[in-house]
């Protein structure tokens, strides 16, 4: 009787809520596997042709990595530029101007 | 002008072949043209569910090889005139599918028909992909049960990004379509409520289907439970929802449950 009860009342045998949480975790995760490839290399263009316009740079030495943690991920973004960038790109903008 | 509809949902027995019989049914008999057409080559069952399974001569296959005429293979309902069945093919396999040989298909199914009403096989391969190939509209029949929205949750993903619409930049107009739905389980907490699956799926509803003996009755005798018990409550969803598929706005019926407070309150249980 008291069990019917508690259920009766939306007591704690509720396991919905339970179900609504995990599918809710677990669809944020597939979404992002499958469109992922998509949205890494768009986010590797764009970042190339900011960075681009300011440094010289090789576009085989830019590196987009997303890595999924439990609670949060990690956009990883490795840049490899040369010694002088910031001279030789100086440089450009004087001759043009 | 003709619309290209497929039932689909990723997971198997939740209820597509059901939908397509009793929606194609209820479109019918609002005097619409209406062909069913089942893509689950190897494991047809829309021909059983229609009560037409001795009269299949030709199939889909057929169609597509050119081996027969459109006609030839379609079967006219014995209950409704202007409802049409082209059955899949037992004894192939889905590779007989071609995506150009579909599109012919359906291209002169268009021609015909007011509704093409796609029923589509589970899983996510050829013959799941070709049924939503040229859909305008889709049904996702899903069930209240974590799997069930998970594998629907897969297949929106591929209505957005593997049909002929969503490839030309357009959108394939998609409802969900919640069957089996227990209103005692749902008062107990025990399965995900209808908020639940819309908000996880961000889709539009298209109707609650509720779970029924009217259901196995009607495909027992091999008749759309729309036209073997008009009365009932699912037949009455279906043909609710059919209604909104042809753009009437009709009030949502959320289930509800049948047995009293008294009897909630003592605990006895209706199934």
């Amino acid at each position: 009787m008291s069990i019917n009860l508690l259920r009766l009342f939306g007591g704690r045998n509720a396991s919905a809520p339970v179900a609504r949480e995990r599918l809710q975790i677990l669809l944020a995760h597939e979404r992002g596997l499958l469109g992922q490839s998509d949205l890494l290399a768009t986010l590797r263009e764009e970042i190339l042709a900011v960075v681009g316009k300011h440094v010289v740079l090789d576009p085989d030495k830019v590196i987009v990595k997303l890595d999924r943690g439990k609670n949060v991920s990690t956009l990883e973004v490795d840049i490899e530029v040369p010694n002088n960038f910031d001279k030789s790109k100086a440089a450009e903008r004087r001759m043009a101007g | 002008m003709a619309k290209v509809l497929v039932v689909t949902s990723g997971k198997g027995g939740v209820g597509k072949t059901t939908t397509t019989a009793a929606l194609g049914a209820a479109l019918a008999q609002s005097g619409q043209s209406v062909v069913v057409v089942d893509f689950d080559v190897g494991l047809r069952n829309l021909d059983l569910v229609m009560g037409a399974e001795r009269r299949v001569v030709f199939d889909l296959i057929n169609v597509v090889q050119g081996v027969a005429k459109l006609p030839q293979a379609l079967i006219r309902d014995k209950r409704l005139e202007n409802l049409w069945l082209l059955p899949a093919s037992q004894t192939r396999d889905k590779d007989a599918l071609t995506d150009e040989g579909v599109g012919r298909v359906i291209d002169e199914l268009r021609s015909r028909f007011d509704w093409i009403l796609c029923d589509s096989p589970a899983g996510i391969e050829r013959g799941a992909t070709l049924a939503m190939r040229y859909a305008d509209e889709a049904i996702i029949v899903t069930n209240p049960e974590v799997s069930s929205v998970r594998d629907s949750d897969r297949i929106i993903g591929m209505l957005d990004s593997k049909t002929v619409r969503a490839e030309r930049g357009e959108r394939v107009e998609k409802h969900v379509l919640i069957t089996r739905y227990d209103p005692a389980r749902a008062a107990r907490g025990e399965m995900l409520t209808i908020e639940d699956i819309l908000e996880i799926l961000a889709t539009p509803l298209l109707g609650i289907i509720p779970e029924s003996q009217d259901v196995l009755k009607a495909s027992n005798v091999g008749t759309p439970v729309t036209l073997n018990n008009a009365d009932s409550a699912p037949a009455r969803a279906y043909v609710d929802a059919s209604r909104r598929l042809m753009g009437e706005e009709v009030a949502m019926v959320v289930p509800l449950e049948r047995k009293s407070f008294m009897n909630r309150l003592l605990g006895r249980r209706a199934a």
